[in-house]
């Protein structure tokens, strides 16, 4: 069975695994369309318009679809690595093993926040920022930055006891679960964690860092266990509603999957 | 400085009133400015107006701020794109994709994932964010 583990488990093999596939996705072009793809989606989720990705009921739906193709990408290079996902409430420190040269390389340095070790670096000559908002080309960092420490276990706790999944009016000003952990509203989870990584993280081609997937694979394990915890709380809104993503409707880009088919995730992967 | 503290410290440098600020957002203003924390507190350097005035919209500004000239106003009549705001705001001349919240504040393509209560305290968080490089039209 297909495993997601915490990367703080994987071994230097399964961790040198990944980053090779990575690497191998960033060397074909084929991680780039990726980038594309997210920041397409960032620039284009409105509050007042329509909303795919963001800020609406759709956001855990849609990364859960995103992750999977990323991750079959991946697969396509090296059938045996799995996402893994980064328990930040866990490791919380720029000392984390998730930041070792040997895993997605470490901080910033302090003069541009060029990131300067581990196979991500621009020196190792494998990672460019291809798609960017502005004319640096190189993987920046600044750990911890923004002034705000990660969110804690007993926060991202609060959010897992809302019962009701999302509310009207469906965007950056809903009350309920999905806006809670996304986090425009209330103790704020995903959007904080972006910032804390700062650099790319915090731009709409977040991608451009790997770890964007190591955090939204956690995000796509908290919704799960928001599931366990909530097993007759439905994915909201049902049908009928405008500019957002109802249960039965498919999502762009893809078309051809609706938040009903990505409820459940046991069918293509557990988590450890 | 340690790394805990280099990017908030350099925003703290630039933004006295920051603190004084914050306090204000911790007593009433929406819960999105409010979730924002200390270390996006450049949003409140100056014109913490957008929750007052969300029908209005924010006026046009045109400064220099740490070299780099940012400015904004209203898009001309017609220029509203697919649901974006109708507001444009540049740096050095070049576009920074700006975008209005539900609650009045404001995000761009540069901060993402924090708010700013005006399009200037977004603009003015680019410049940190940009430390000199140019913003380039992104691929889409």
């Amino acid at each position: 069975m297909a495993v997601r583990q915490n990367q703080a488990n994987l071994t230097a093999a399964q961790k040198r695994a990944f980053t090779d596939a990575v690497l191998e996705l960033k060397r074909s072009g084929r991680y780039d369309d990726f980038v594309t793809t997210h920041n397409a989606f960032i620039m284009s989720d409105v509050d007042n318009g329509e909303r795919v990705g963001h800020r609406s009921p759709s956001f855990l739906p849609w990364h859960r679809r995103f992750l999977l193709e990323f991750e079959q990408a991946l697969q396509s290079v090296d059938s045996s690595v799995m996402l893994p996902y980064w328990d930040w409430t866990r490791d919380r420190t720029a000392s984390a093993s998730l930041w070792g040269a040997d895993f997605l390389g470490g901080d910033g340095r302090a003069s541009d926040a060029q990131v300067t070790t581990g196979p991500f670096a621009f020196n190792s000559g494998r990672w460019a920022v291809n798609v960017r908002v502005d004319s640096r080309n190189y993987l920046r960092r600044q750990l911890g930055g923004g002034g705000r420490p990660l969110p804690t276990r007993a926060e991202v706790d609060s959010v897992l006891a809302m019962p009701v999944y999302d509310m009207a009016p469906w965007n950056s000003q809903s009350n309920g679960f999905r806006n809670h952990l996304e986090g425009w509203r209330g103790v704020n989870l995903h959007n904080r964690v972006h910032v804390w990584v700062g650099g790319q993280m915090g731009t709409g081609v977040s991608p451009n860092d790997p770890v964007f997937w190591l955090h939204h694979c956690f995000i796509d394990k908290l919704w799960a266990d928001w599931q366990r915890l909530h097993p007759t709380s439905p994915y909201l809104p049902a049908a009928g509603t405008p500019d957002v993503v109802d249960l039965r409707d498919t999502m762009k880009p893809w078309n051809d999957i609706t938040p009903a088919d990505l409820l459940d995730h046991t069918s293509r992967y557990t988590y450890a | 400085m340690s790394e805990l503290t280099r990017r908030s410290v350099l925003r703290g440098a630039v933004t006295g009133v920051a603190a004084a600020a914050f306090t204000g957002v911790a007593l009433g203003l929406p819960v999105a400015l409010a979730a924002r924390g200390t270390g996006n507190d450049t949003g409140n350097d100056i014109d913490n107006t957008a929750g007052s005035v969300p029908h209005t919209g924010p006026e046009a500004f045109d400064e220099t701020y740490r070299g780099r000239r940012i400015h904004g106003a209203p898009r001309a009549a017609g220029g509203h794109h697919h649901g974006g705001p109708g507001y444009a705001v540049f740096v050095d001349g070049k576009e920074l994709h700006v975008m209005q919240n539900a609650d009045s504040s404001w995000i761009s393509v540069v901060n993402h994932y924090e708010t700013f209560a005006t399009p200037r305290a977004a603009a003015r968080a680019a410049v940190l964010e940009l430390q000199g490089a140019a913003l380039v039209p992104v691929a889409v």
